[in-house]
């Protein structure tokens, strides 16, 4: 199969991710589109070290993951906390960064 | 020798210093302070006068530099005097004139109690106007030249308590500023020009520069002249400052002041006649103001104001003359000097009518005084018979001999100037014979001053009456002295350089003329005043002669011109201001303001907006990357 169908599917991935955190209201939501288009990305890396044939894209890969799974964490706590306080999740309501 | 020429300024200096400053201690002995010193600078300057007397006639120049008043890469300026023959001809007549004008004030302010004060401004009166004709650069001029003002107007507003002397003294220092202001500019393009201001290289280096330049620093002399000279258009200050005490008066018409500018003009010989057209101006401003000053002083019944108006009618005579040329500058100081014999002898004589009639100054009510005042007559009457060209006294040969030149000017000009001197001529010999009828002859007319005091008219005490009558010796014999066998002329020639004009009819027929519409002024005169009773109450007169009463409206053209176009131009001034200006600055303002108003709503707090702004800027980044790959 043409590795660059897998391209095409990455890119996919990540326009949807793309237009969900832009669209979408709900926080969690909003936080699964955004790891939607970080393992958009890993596909890409993999897709690319396969195409060059070294592994560097794979190892690249790695270091998203981790970087996701710490990011995760600090979200979702985020969330939590902002859910607490305000009683919903709504990204929307939590419009606090203007003058 | 030389160092003497320090001293002449230094003891009124001193004298103004010492009273000024001495307090009160010095009421009692103040006025003998002030008039010894200005003897003492009348005798050095006598001693000074003998020792040039001996020296040959192109030697006769003195030089003394005392030190360097500012000294600064390319720029240096000196405290430093010249004394040639034409300052020392100023400087006779400044402390000779100003010593007896001393002497009278003595009598005339002796019942003042700022007496001490008087005598201090007059020493500094004195000294500045010695300044100004001792100085040997054009920035040492200005300094005396300014100290001139400083006097004039201390002296004008002397009586501060009454507004109008307080409001005359601010007209003249005003009307002067503007005439200073003339000075200045030309001081600064002399130093553009040639680099310096002291008189030797400036005139020397004359040749080298363009007409057009001299014509500038000729026209800005002549500005400064007028201010001080009383010349149109800068004459109005000179009516209002009689309400000085009258020995100022004389002052400041026959030896200091006035003389100013024609001494600037005469002494800048050099530049003026490198620049004709300049010079026509001269002449035309001397003719204008010749003939404004002497239908002004037809009009007056003020006699201080009569007189002012012959003074400022005298004065253009001189400009006149000394626009003329080599052919007049002798002419010009020649009148000047006898002018100023025969003006301080009238004002004088003015002055002790006034003291006998209670200050009363309305000619209307005097009349008949010539029994009770027999030597103020006399020597009024002989001031009287001098101006007006009597043959055989000062002002005959003076003003003869500037109507001569002013024909000998040539062509359709030397007409023309000669027509409006001959003119002049006339109405002098008009306006004086009024005020000498109206003051001295005809049936009295005194009325009791506003406290009820019925005037006693008496002679003045000696020491007014001994000035007045030295004064008339000099209006007598002056002319004659200076004129026969042309020893004026030779005396200046030196200096001032001398061409013989010559005039397209003979002298005599000028002479003739001169004698005749002298004649006929008196004559007329003598029929509208001699003859008939002068009425008490001035009658309404031909519109004529209510512009002259009104100094032929000069206060109301500055008024309409610089009064109300002043105001108009600040007005407007502040409309642009407010409207433009300020729109501008405010505009900005507000722009600035109404653009980040609506750069605010951007900040929506929406994380998902700035979500896009960031996308947007990624996506655009990546287009451009790829576009200018792809070229």
């Amino acid at each position: 199969m043409n590795p660059v169908n897998y391209l095409y599917l990455a890119a996919l991935l990540f326009t949807i991710g793309a237009a969900g955190v832009l669209i979408r209201r709900n926080a969690i939501v909003v936080f699964m589109c955004v790891e939607l288009m970080l393992n958009a990305c890993n596909l890409a890396f993999v897709t690319f070290s396969r195409m060059h044939g070294n592994l560097d894209g794979q190892i690249i890969a790695f270091f998203t993951m981790v970087v996701a799974a710490a990011e995760v964490v600090v979200g979702l706590a985020i969330i939590v906390s902002v859910f607490r306080a305000r009683h919903s999740a709504s990204v929307d309501d939590a419009s606090l960064m203007k003058l | 020798m030389e160092n003497l020429i320090a001293l002449l300024v230094g003891a009124p200096l001193l004298g103004a210093a010492v009273l000024l400053c001495g307090g009160r201690r010095l009421d009692k002995s103040g006025h003998w302070l002030g008039t010894l010193l200005a003897a003492v600078s009348f005798f050095i300057g006598l001693a000074l006068f003998a020792d040039m007397l001996g020296k040959g006639a192109e030697d006769r120049a003195m030089h003394q530099r005392l030190f360097t008043w500012i000294s600064v890469d390319g720029f240096q300026a000196d405290i430093a005097f010249q004394l040639d023959q034409l300052s020392m001809t100023f400087v006779l007549l400044i402390t000779g004139v100003g010593t007896l004008i001393h002497v009278y004030s003595i009598g005339y302010m002796e019942h003042d109690e700022r007496r001490r004060r008087f005598f201090g401004y007059l020493n500094l009166f004195v000294a500045a106007m010695l300044l100004l004709v001792l100085a040997d650069n054009f920035l040492l001029l200005y300094f005396g030249w300014e100290g001139v003002g400083l006097a004039s107007y201390l002296l004008i507003g002397f009586w501060q308590h009454k507004p109008t002397a307080a409001t005359a003294a601010k007209k003249a220092f005003l009307v002067n500023r503007v005439g200073d202001m003339g000075l200045s500019i030309a001081i600064m393009l002399m130093f553009t020009t040639f680099g310096t201001f002291a008189f030797g290289p400036v005139f020397a280096a004359t040749d080298e520069a363009s007409e057009g330049k001299l014509t500038a620093i000729g026209l800005m002399l002549l500005l400064a002249a007028c201010g001080k000279s009383a010349q149109v258009p800068l004459q109005s200050w000179l009516g209002d400052a009689m309400e000085g005490p009258t020995p100022v008066s004389a002052l400041i018409h026959a030896a200091t002041m006035v003389t100013a500018g024609v001494y600037l003009i005469v002494r800048s010989a050099d530049i003026f006649n490198a620049a004709p057209d300049a010079q026509l101006v001269v002449t035309v401003v001397g003719a204008v103001t010749l003939l404004f000053g002497a239908i002004v002083g037809c009009a007056k019944d003020d006699i201080k104001k009569a007189l002012a108006g012959s003074t400022m009618s005298q004065i253009g005579y001189m400009i006149l003359a000394a626009g003329l040329g080599p052919i007049g500058y002798a002419f010009a100081i020649m009148h000047l000097v006898t002018h100023g014999f025969f003006k301080a002898g009238l004002f004088l004589g003015a002055g002790s009518v006034m003291h006998g009639m209670n200050d009363e100054v309305d000619m209307r009510r005097y009349g008949g005084l010539r029994k009770y005042m027999p030597v103020t007559f006399a020597t009024f009457g002989l001031g009287y018979l001098a101006i007006i060209g009597f043959p055989g006294l000062s002002g005959f040969f003076s003003k003869d001999k500037i109507i001569e030149a002013a024909f000998a000017k040539g062509g359709t000009e030397g007409w023309i100037l000669g027509s409006v001197t001959l003119l002049g001529a006339a109405i002098t010999a008009y306006y004086m014979t009024r005020v000498m009828l109206m003051t001295f002859f005809g049936e009295k007319r005194w009325q009791p001053d506003a406290e009820g005091h019925a005037p006693h008219p008496h002679e003045s005490p000696k020491s007014m009456t001994i000035p007045m009558v030295l004064l008339a010796f000099g209006s007598v014999f002056a002319g004659a002295f200076f004129g026969i066998g042309d020893r004026f002329v030779a005396w200046l020639e030196p200096v001032t350089n001398f061409e013989h004009g010559h005039p397209p009819i003979s002298a005599g027929a000028i002479t003739g003329a001169t004698v005749a519409v002298m004649v006929i002024g008196v004559g007329i005169a003598y029929l509208q005043y001699g003859r008939r009773p002068v009425p008490v109450v001035a009658p309404r007169g031909s519109l004529l002669t209510r512009a002259a009463r009104r100094d032929l409206l000069q206060d109301d053209f500055n008024h309409a011109v610089f009064v109300t176009g002043g105001t108009h131009l600040t007005r407007s001034l502040v409309y642009v201001d407010h409207t433009l200006v300020d729109g501008v600055v405010n505009g900005t303002a507000a722009s600035v303001g109404g653009l980040s108003g609506r750069l605010r709503k951007l900040q929506n707090g929406y994380a998902r907006t700035y979500a896009v702004s960031m996308f947007g800027g990624t996506a655009v980044l990546i287009a451009a990357t790829l576009l200018m790959r792809a070229v």
